[in-house]
């Protein structure tokens, strides 16, 4: 048994919670538990924030929200996020894309409490979060073209619920 | 309806309460910060409680949030509390270290 879906949306933080209850919607026919639902919700969350941070520099309130962008930031970067999810026997896949900048070093990037943005207030914390949430998680990177986060959970029993 | 994504601040004595919105994410954190900041500076307060009594949802940008302000207070003594949180929310304490420098409060 197998379901997908895919949303692709404006890098713009007005975003982020309608991608993580979007990925929630797609999987309560599994009947997941609060747990794993918090999960996945942080997971996406993470990765979707990343994009829009990093990949594309959109700072928060430089979306559809009529509040003025902050003075750092002088226009709204146009990328988009891709998000692609596969059910199969009660596993979710997830791909989360951006075309943004890109990682040099994904390792680097991806150990706990580094961050390049601390002027933002980061903490370092989101790769760590989606390792600890997810059971699985593989970062794909180039520089100037972008990058893409998978990453893979068991749901539930395994079983598909109808 | 701003009161749902920013929370809402009280100062009582030398504490500034924050209750937080229902959810904590890299959209609302900035005006959460902003809002904080004014009430630190305004009315001088010592310490911080952040109380997550509504909250069901916060991410990393949950982390950025209380430690800028545990570093705008503690060189001046202040402590950061927090109460309230749910399970999900705590682990996000532990996994970053955040119970370290806050002091969970049993509710
Ligand atoms: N999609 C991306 N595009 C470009 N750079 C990225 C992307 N995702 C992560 N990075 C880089 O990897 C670093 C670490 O990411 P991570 O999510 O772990 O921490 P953070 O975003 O800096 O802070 P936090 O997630 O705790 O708020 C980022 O500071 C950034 O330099
Ligand atoms: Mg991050």
């Amino acid at each position: 048994m197998k379901n997908e879906m895919e949303i692709i949306f404006d890098a713009v933080s007005d975003n982020e919670s309608f991608a993580r209850v979007a990925v929630a919607a797609f999987i309560t026919h599994l009947n997941p538990t609060v747990e794993e639902m918090a999960d996945i919700k942080t997971a996406v969350s993470e990765a979707v924030t990343n994009s829009i941070i990093h990949g594309y520099g959109n700072l928060q309130g430089c979306g559809r929200t009529g509040r003025a962008c902050p003075p750092e930031q002088k226009e709204i970067h146009p990328g988009k996020v891709r998000i692609s999810c596969r059910l199969e026997n009660g596993i979710l896949h997830i791909e989360i894309a951006d075309t943004g900048r890109g990682i040099e070093d994904v390792e680097k990037a991806m150990e706990p409490l580094y961050t390049t943005r601390p002027d933002l207030e980061r903490s370092g914390m989101g790769f760590a979060f989606m390792e600890a949430f997810m059971d699985d998680l593989e970062v794909e990177s180039t520089p100037g073209e972008g990058t893409t986060v998978r990453m893979v959970k068991k749901i539930g029993i395994g079983e598909w619920i109808a | 309806m701003e009161q749902i994504r920013v929370g809402d601040f009280k100062v009582i004595d030398n504490c500034l309460m924050i209750r937080l919105p229902e959810e904590i994410d890299h959209h609302g954190a900035g005006l959460i910060c902003e809002n904080a900041d004014k009430y630190l500076i305004r009315d001088e307060v010592q310490n911080v409680i952040f109380d997550f009594e509504k909250t069901r949802f916060m991410d990393s940008s949950g982390i950025g949030i209380i430690m800028g302000r545990y570093r705008k207070i503690s060189c001046f003594g202040g402590r950061v509390y927090a109460i309230h949180l749910d399970r999900q929310i705590e682990r996000i304490f532990q996994l970053s270290g955040l119970n370290k420098i806050v002091e969970v409060l049993e509710s």
